[in-house]
């Protein structure tokens, strides 16, 4: 056996330091001071576009206004009104392509006021206050909710009707609330615990009862819900992942990168996990970089993004794309996975074809073919919506759940929000504005 | 390259940048470190009797900030010269002896009695200093004691004390100014009539910076308490500007030398008081924020800007703009502007529109045709010029004069000559002059 078709993974590339410096906080936050001369650099605009492009319709602004002011803790407030996930958000939002690509000062200087930071500064402030909960209950109405998924449209959805008066459960598959924020977001956007943080934030409000542990169509059933509750709202994510469709994908070294960033969130020790000298993700999307960035920072010394289409495909915003350049990652477009080298068990490289889009626009292969080492193969090519819980109570659009508007499903107890309904865009800011939406809808159809 | 020189009641000086008396002009050590800086003249620190006055040991400045800390205003509460006068005339003489191509000049407050100004007159200038400045212009703590503003607001007061000086000493007498009265040519006028050779304008004006609200005292405070003090800085700069500007176009002052003070900062400043007739100006605040340095940078704007004009010298400019400062009634009514806003540079912020749809005329549009778009309605366009100040883009929005047609908002043809007040038919008076 040759070198190359020796798979080399192993636990404690770096030295201990290492590890605590590759995975802090990747944006440090604002000072103080930075926050204050930032803050004058908005000008507080009329109709403002960033306000426009924030899929929660945050009043940035006015938030922004209030940092100026010296008053963070106020700016918070203003954030959560809108987003109760808003110290989330503003670690991993794309701001790049929501507010700040359309703030007036990207159009006047190509330099942005730096939205996502301010927000940061102003909900980190509120939280290290420990200030009092922002938002107080409604008196009770007597009404009760189920909430499948402690996600972020789960736990924004709770939160408003909790809000309102009525009394929520949220029923979470996993150990921990979150959702990709606890499971699926690369660490060294969410430092500290800070999911944990913030879900603890959402539930001061009260109201709101979390059980781990209960999945639906295991543990709990729609038809159950739908006669014990008096709505039921679905923030079920994507439990599946898009497999490759290769021979050889059950190898060791063939792994779904969602799950190799919730364990490697989850891990105690980073210098524990096994990572390979070589890696090639394959993928255009933010779990691709996330996956890549994070192999490279646990010591991966080549690591490679294989992407079917060209750069201005990519999911991943062109941000997140420069971080992994600037770390180190090649990435590569037209790329699409063609085979898997399997030996001994583990995968040892992938052959990859080239594409093209041929006169149609239709992607096809050009025949040609490139073999990249890899020691071990994380796939990132999307997630799957799951419908077999759902049982058939609602109705689907291409296997996503069908929601109108105010994210009312067919059914008319059951409304959903997130990354499981149709025509979402599988960002967490969408997902939080889908359950602050759904709940205001719920909170009217039951008080009608 | 221009001549900066300055001839300024015979006080010469290799430019027109003097540091105002204050602390920065208190010691011999300060005043050489300005020279060799390039400061062309001084305004030593206010001297009076002995015993020598004593400041406050807590805070004497206070300073209004950006965000970013950019000093806005200053105040202080300190008072003139703590030091014993003997030791401040025995500086200003081994220094004026020193730096003989520099002017400098000698403040002076003492109480307003003739024997007090007519035993110290002569001890000063026996220094060889060039020239005196009556300090009438603090507003704090000497003021208590009935002198500094409190002599300035009073001007048959300054007119008495500047006829001592002219009486007492043979050197060019300047009276500083305050600015905390109602007419500031009252006073300019007294201290002509008194004999005085210029005036200088303006010292400070009554402030108090701030409150703070956890300890619920102003600041700067000293231990819990709180006095107001003389404000200063680029804040007040328009206030100054306005005071020079109202002494040189004055009949009864007109011709009147000025040191203008208030604000400078760099050498534009210095050349908008030179254009309102200074003929020198002097600085404090800018060279407390940032030291002696900047004064080469004033001087070479100065010079950079006077050759790009074709100006040799400072009197080529000096003055300028005097006869464009007039009175409202006289302002050409016929004079109709539109704001046009420059659609490829505007960067859709939205601040002209809502400024003028909440405060003022409801003349700039916030959509069109369903794509937010902002745009001059000239039929409600009163040429106010508040967009063209709100907008954050250099010459985006600019004010277009109206010379043919009919102005779309009062339908009214434009007029191309000229008309105010004094002849308007609303005007009542004007109306009586008719019958």
């Amino acid at each position: 056996m040759t070198e190359s078709e020796m798979s080399d993974v192993r636990a404690n590339r770096l030295s201990g330091a290492d590890y605590a410096d590759n995975f802090s906080d990747i944006h440090p936050p604002l000072t103080p001071h930075e926050a204050l001369v930032e803050a004058d650099r908005c000008y507080f605009c009329y109709d403002a576009p960033c306000m426009t492009a924030c899929p929660t319709s945050i009043d940035i602004p006015m938030f922004i206004r209030k940092i100026q002011a010296a008053n963070p803790v106020g700016s918070a407030k203003t954030i959560f009104e809108q987003n109760i996930m808003g110290g989330m958000c503003a670690r991993v939002c794309p701001t790049e392509t929501l507010c700040e690509e359309v703030c007036v000062r990207e159009t006047a200087e190509g330099k942005p006021v730096k939205i996502g930071l301010l927000q940061r500064y102003a909900t980190d402030t509120f939280m290290e206050r420990e200030q009092p909960h922002p938002f107080s209950r409604a008196a009770p109405t007597g009404k009760k909710i189920a909430v499948i998924g402690a996600g972020p449209a789960g736990l924004s959805c709770a939160h408003r009707l909790a809000i309102k008066g009525h009394d929520v459960t949220v029923y979470e598959a996993r150990e921990k609330a979150g959702g990709l924020n606890e499971y699926g977001i690369a660490s060294y956007k969410t430092t500290n615990d800070f999911a944990q943080d913030e879900v603890e934030f959402i539930l001061q409000i009260g109201g709101i009862t979390i059980e781990n542990g209960k999945a639906l169509g295991r543990d709990i059933t729609l038809e159950q819900l739908t006669a014990d509750f008096d709505a039921v709202f679905l923030g079920l994510g994507l439990p599946g992942v898009n497999a490759l469709g290769l021979e050889g994908e059950n190898a060791a070294g063939v792994i779904d990168a969602v799950d190799f960033i919730g364990v490697l969130r989850q891990a105690e020790d980073l210098s524990q996990i096994e990572i390979g000298r070589r890696i090639v993700v394959i993928g255009g999307g933010m779990t691709a970089i996330d996956a890549a960035m994070q192999s490279k920072l646990l010591g991966a010394e080549e690591v490679t993004v294989a992407y079917r289409r060209g750069q201005e495909h990519m999911n991943a915003s062109l941000y997140e794309q420069e971080l992994a350049q600037t770390h180190g990652i090649a990435i590569r477009h037209w790329l699409m996975p063609d085979s898997l080298h399997v030996s001994n068990g583990a995968v040892t490289a992938i052959t990859l074809e080239r594409t093209a889009l041929d006169a149609g626009g239709k992607l096809v292969g050009t025949g040609e073919k490139v073999t990249i080492e890899a020691d071990q193969v994380f796939k990132a090519i999307g997630q799957t919506p799951d419908a077999g819980p759902l049982a058939g109570s609602v109705e689907l659009e291409k296997g996503r759940i069908r929601v109108d508007d105010q994210r009312r499903t067919s059914h008319k107890k059951i409304w959903a929000g997130g990354d499981c309904v149709a025509g979402g865009e599988d960002l967490t800011v969408v997902s939080v504005e889908d359950g602050k939406i759904a709940a205001e809808s719920i909170h009217k159809a039951l008080m009608a | 390259m221009a001549d900066l020189s300055t001839n300024f009641l015979g006080i010469k000086s290799p430019n027109p940048f003097w540091l105002a008396s204050a602390p920065p002009t208190d010691k011999a050590y300060n005043v050489e470190r300005a020279f060799e800086a390039g400061w062309g003249g001084v305004v030593w620190k206010t001297v009076g009797e002995d015993p020598q006055v004593v400041n406050v040991y807590g805070p004497r400045y206070g300073a209004l900030l950006g965000n970013d800390r950019r000093v806005i205003g200053f105040n202080n509460i300190e008072l003139i010269s703590d030091r014993p006068l003997k030791t401040n005339l025995d500086e200003i003489r081994r220094v004026k002896r020193a730096w003989p191509d520099r002017a400098v000049v000698v403040s002076i407050m003492v109480p307003c009695e003739e024997a007090s100004w007519k035993r110290i007159l002569p001890m000063v200038e026996d220094t060889g200093c060039d020239g005196i400045e009556l300090n009438f212009g603090c507003p704090h703590g000497m003021s208590e004691r009935g002198m500094g503003s409190s002599v300035g607001q009073v001007p048959e007061y300054i007119e008495m004390v500047a006829r001592w000086c002219k009486t007492y000493s043979k050197l060019p007498v300047i009276v500083k100014l305050t600015p905390n009265i109602t007419d500031i040519r009252y006073p300019a006028r007294a201290a002509k009539a008194g004999g005085a050779d210029a005036v200088s304008l303006i010292n400070t004006i009554n402030s108090i910076m701030g409150v703070d609200l956890a300890t619920m005292t102003m600041s700067p405070s000293v231990d819990k308490q709180g006095s107001h003090g003389g404000y200063c800085g680029t804040a007040v700069r328009p206030i100054a500007l306005n005071m020079v500007a109202e002494i040189a176009r004055d009949p009864q002052t007109r011709g009147l030398p000025i040191s203008g003070i208030g604000g400078v900062q760099t050498w534009r400043d210095a050349a908008e008081f030179i254009a309102l007739g200074c003929g020198t100006v002097q600085v404090c605040t800018a060279a407390m924020t940032y030291g002696f340095k900047i004064v080469q940078e004033m001087a070479q704007g100065l010079s950079d800007w006077m050759d790009e004009k074709g100006y040799e010298t400072i009197a080529d400019f000096q003055g300028r703009a005097v006869p464009n400062v007039t009175d409202w009634q006289y302002l050409n009514l016929n004079y109709v502007t539109k704001a046009k806003i420059d659609q490829d540079l505007c960067i859709k912020c939205g601040r002209c529109h809502i400024a003028c749809e909440d405060t003022s005329h409801q003349a700039i549009t916030s959509m069109v045709d369903g794509v937010r778009h902002f745009e001059v309605m000239d039929d409600e366009c009163v040429g106010c010029n508040l967009c063209v100040n709100v907008c954050p883009v250099d010459d985006c929005i600019t004010m277009v004069q109206m010379t043919e047609g009919a102005d779309p908002r009062t339908g009214r043809a434009i007029d191309n000559d000229y008309a105010n007040w004094t002849t308007h038919p609303n005007n009542p008076m004007a109306k009586q002059a008719a019958e």
